[in-house]
């Protein structure tokens, strides 16, 4: 319970839940194996961080930011451009570190800039940001690759041609991508409990009196400033240590894997749908989320063929309108479910456990 | 005859703001053609049980009847619209407009008549003179005086006016009560909050006592300016040596 | 708070436009400043009609509609249905006006409705909450888009000008577009339009009377919420408008359109200052000029002028150069 900084998921099921996604994560290379497997677990991890560094802004600080895939990006550009011009780990681990210094210079520098406008102007500015770095990233050909993105190769030990033993290991052949998955599974695990852990600081208190209200947070003498651009700079940092990991195992960085406005929209969902200001939520909606791109979307287009000969019904169903289902569910789940999986299972687990008022 | 109906009545109103459980049952009666006065200190709930009944907070509990019709949890628009005029504690002075502009809308059918303007105008000269300023250049008794102008520029049978005197030199205090009184002697109903105790002792009929979101006492203002020591109970010290 | 209209005194804001003119005049030819200058100042006229209805949107609800863009792309679709339907192959100067004024008319109904269904199915339900407010218009503005493939499909539509609005004139050895200088008059018109409707109608001033305090007006007997819905639905129209004007300009539409655009409207409502009017204006033309400007002096900059612009502003007047609240 120390590790989980005594926030304890609350309600058996959420408990239950999260114990198997631990444990599915933990042997998944074990369990499915396969390539396509193995990618899919990796994106689960690789997005539990990132929407749980976006959860500490939406959920926790009551800040809503369009540019969390701006930080990602350049987490996985920075790995990117680091290793294009070959060199191994500390050529990787420069690029990561490069692209969270930039990540937290930039969040800082956004954070001082909101000192002097409104917050609904912060969310606006954000979008543009946003905008900004796609568009750099797209234009500036020599450094970023441009729309084709960048292709490099990873240090030999997590490179697909590695193969460590003769033997299958537990009837697993362990390879390369076998061994990143476990790296970025421990960086994984390890984030999400330091995340835990800052949020049940009493600095994560704080950012939540301030997100509750500003000004009395104010006038109990907290600095806001202070506070919320402390809450970006972190959010920034773990975004783009994502992002890193997301470079390191796909083993290419273009602007649409990593920039693109429909990934953003993916981060608000996870959050949302998970549970905003619960992390836990964050790391089940990361999960339903990849795992309804992986295997959901493909069956849109099963059902777009069996309803072949309805009016507009092929077009509704097309896999390319997986966006106009995402936007749906979003906009349902916001009105009428704001609380999330994490958040209602929570809610109902303290109300059967105060006892009922006189 | 016994008491005739009141054309105002709160029978056990109850009022929360979030968390906060202000009013704790509320029991008043206005009576048509006369001034009732809302005394208490401060956080008494005076406030409150004003927005409770024009509709900007919401009664959890209770009833609120006026001219005979349940107007409990009512919109805001549709109580003022059954003839309720409401000068808010602020004055409710629509500071980026024109005084001619926060008089064209002192009415929700329509402009109102010029008849009408010009007795608020004869009451309160000063409007005329600052007929085309931007409200938010008065001053705070010019801005009280069109608050309360604008609420009698047009026809309405209950006038709810919260703290005219706040903040406003004595000067003022004399001039505003002088223009209240005459609105008194047209037997306008008026529930008015005040502070002010020479204010309210002078202008009212009626009186009613809040402490802790409850009335405490109700009576005839003169019984209550005649005697002292209950004025010291129930007002403390600081009010009842206004006089 | 002040009124949405409300001129700031301050004459520094209003100095900005011409003083950036001036620079780029000394920095170029004649010709191809007017050149740069009418078509800058076209932009922004298409930019103050596509930004006006979210800064009024915002004045008076507090409402900051991520979705406004989706009704640009309405708008324009709606452009290219109606041109469409209604070919004037070789017509005269009058059956394209005619014709164009039927797509606006089309496009702010369109859009207006479609504002109304909107307000009534996202933003009430979640009122008084800003931050579910914003993300509900984020998924609304989602949903719309696909709506928007679904019904016109995703591949660019072509929208060729009608004959009689095409080409131009030379003054001076500059080229002027006939379409350019309408959109202009077309800006002008309905910023001047508002800008009455504000300040002396009845119903701008209880407008304006309800941006700064709602209470009081629904204490006087006014229903503040079917006046939200109406100015809800006005600003949805005029994006719609706008979408109109834009498609006719860019001659082509895809329903990328509203999701391009709504960061220089965003840019735009800024640097102007959100819910005001005249801010709105000369944001949006100093936007297109400056677009303009450096377009053609230094094409490589031209990616963060906007950006560039926007903190500019900020860091000069944190809440853009002529707020709502005057001060």
């Amino acid at each position: 319970m120390r590790l989980l900084s005594h926030d304890h998921p609350g309600h058996w099921l959420l408990a239950a839940l999260l114990a198997a996604l631990l444990l599915a994560l933990a042997f998944a290379p074990f369990l499915l194996p396969g390539t396509k497997a193995l990618a899919v677990a990796a994106r689960i991890l690789i997005f539990i961080v990132l929407a749980a560094s976006y959860d500490l802004l939406l959920g926790y600080t009551g800040i809503v930011s369009f540019a969390q895939t701006s930080f990602f990006g350049l987490g996985a550009y920075g790995v990117a451009i680091a290793l294009s011009g070959g060199g191994g780990w500390l050529a990787l681990i420069l690029g990561a570190a490069a692209g969270i210094a930039v990540s937290v210079a930039l969040a800082l520098a956004m954070a001082l800039l909101s000192l002097r406008v409104r917050a609904i102007f912060f969310s606006m500015i954000t979008l543009a940001l946003a905008r900004f770095t796609q568009v750099l990233a797209s234009e500036w050909r020599g450094l970023t690759g441009g729309e084709d993105g960048l292709t490099f190769s990873v240090p030999r030990l997590i490179a697909p041609g590695f193969h460590p033993f003769v033997a299958p290991v537990l009837g697993l052949r362990i390879s390369g991508p076998v061994i990143a998955y476990y790296l970025i599974f421990a960086v994984t695990l390890a984030s999400f409990l330091v995340l835990l852990r800052i949020v049940n600081s009493p600095f994560g208190r704080v950012l939540q009196a301030i997100r509750e209200n500003p000004f009395r947070a104010e006038a109990l003498g907290y600095q806001t400033i202070f506070h919320r651009a402390l809450a970006s700079a972190l959010a920034a940092g773990f975004a783009a240590l994502a992002g890193a990991m997301m470079a390191m195992q796909l083993r290419y960085t273009n602007p649409d894997t990593t920039l693109s406005f429909s990934l953003m929209i993916d981060i608000l969902l996870m959050v949302v749908i998970g549970g905003m200001g619960t992390l836990y939520g964050a790391a089940i909606g990361a999960t339903v989320m990849v795992l309804a791109q992986y295997y959901l979307q493909p069956g849109l287009a099963a059902l777009a063929a069996a309803a072949r000969g309805i009016v507009l019904a092929p077009a509704l169903l097309d896999p390319g309108r997986w966006l106009l289902w995402l936007g749906l569910i979003f906009v349902l789940v916001v009105t009428f479910f704001p609380a999330g999986i994490a958040g209602s299972l929570r809610a109902r687990a303290n109300a059967s456990a105060r006892p009922p008022i006189a | 005859m016994a008491e005739a109906m009141p054309l105002l009545e709160l029978a056990g109103v109850h009022t929360h703001i979030g968390r906060y459980h202000i009013l704790h049952g509320v029991d008043l009666a206005v009576p048509e053609g006369r001034v009732s006065v809302l005394l208490g200190r401060n956080g008494a709930g005076k406030t409150t049980s004003l927005r409770t009944i024009i509709g900007l907070w919401r009664a959890s509990h209770g009833a609120i009847r006026f001219a005979g019709a349940e107007i409990t949890g009512h919109a805001t628009p549709d109580i003022a619209r059954l003839g309720i005029a409401y000068v808010p504690e602020n004055m409710g002075v629509f500071t980026t407009l024109t005084v001619a502009e926060n008089f064209r809308l002192a009415d929700w059918r329509g402009d109102p008549q010029p008849a009408r303007l010009d007795a608020v105008m004869a009451a309160f000269p000063v409007l005329a003179q600052k007929w085309q300023a931007r409200a938010g250049t008065l001053s705070g008794g010019q801005k009280q005086m069109l608050a309360i102008g604008r609420a009698i520029a047009t026809e309405h049978r209950l006038l709810i006016i919260d703290e005219p005197s706040k903040g406003l030199a004595p000067v003022m205090v004399a001039q505003l009560t002088e223009a209240l009184a005459s609105l008194k002697r047209a037997r306008t109903t008026i529930l008015l909050v005040e502070q002010n105790f020479a204010m309210a002792q002078a202008l009212g009929d009626h009186v009613a006592v809040m402490e802790d979101g409850r009335i405490v006492y109700r009576g005839e203002m003169a019984a209550l300016a005649a005697d002292i020591a209950l004025q010291t109970r129930l007002l403390g010290l600081s009010l009842a040596s206004h006089q | 708070m002040t009124p949405i209209s409300r001129q700031s005194r301050d004459p520094l804001p209003y100095l900005v436009l011409p003083a950036l003119m001036a620079l780029a005049l000394a920095a170029m030819k004649f010709s191809a400043w007017l050149t740069l200058t009418v078509a800058g100042l076209a932009v922004g006229c298409m930019l103050f009609l596509a930004a006006i209805g979210l800064t009024l949107i915002f004045g008076l609800m507090d409402v900051l509609n991520f979705a406004h863009g989706g009704f640009v792309t309405l708008g324009a679709f709606i452009a290219v249905a109606v041109l469409t339907a209604l070919p004037i192959a070789g017509g005269g100067v009058a059956a394209a006006l005619g014709v164009v004024a039927l797509a606006l008319a089309a496009a702010a109904a369109a859009g207006g409705g479609l504002g109304l269904v909107f307000e009534r199915l996202l933003i009430r339900r979640v009122a008084g909450a800003p931050l579910r407010q914003i993300l509900v218009t984020v998924g609304g503005g989602i949903i719309l888009q696909q709506v928007m493939i679904v019904l016109f499909g995703a591949e660019p539509l072509a929208l060729p000008r009608p004959e009689a609005l095409r080409g131009g004139f030379i003054i001076a050895g500059a080229a002027l577009e006939r379409y350019r200088l309408m959109v202009c008059l077309l800006g002008l018109l309905v910023y001047a339009a508002t800008h009455l409707a504000l300040n002396r109608t009845r119903l701008g001033l209880l407008i304006r009377a309800s941006v700064e305090n709602r209470e009081m007006v629904e204490a006087l007997g006014f229903r503040a919420e079917r006046l939200f819905r109406l100015v809800f639905a006005a600003g949805t129209a005029l994006a719609a408008l706008g979408g109109v004007v834009w498609a006719l300009y860019a001659g082509m539409v895809t329903a990328d359109l509203g999701a391009d655009i709504i960061i220089l409207i965003f840019i735009v409502v800024i640097i102007g200052g959100l819910g005001s009017v005249s801010g709105c204006f000369l944001a949006a033309l100093l936007l297109g000029l400056a677009n303009n400007y450096v377009g053609f002096l230094a094409p490589k900059l031209a990616l963060g002028t906007d950006i560039a612009l926007m903190l500019a502003v900020l860091l000069w007047r944190p809440r853009g150069l002529l707020p709502m609240d005057g001060a």
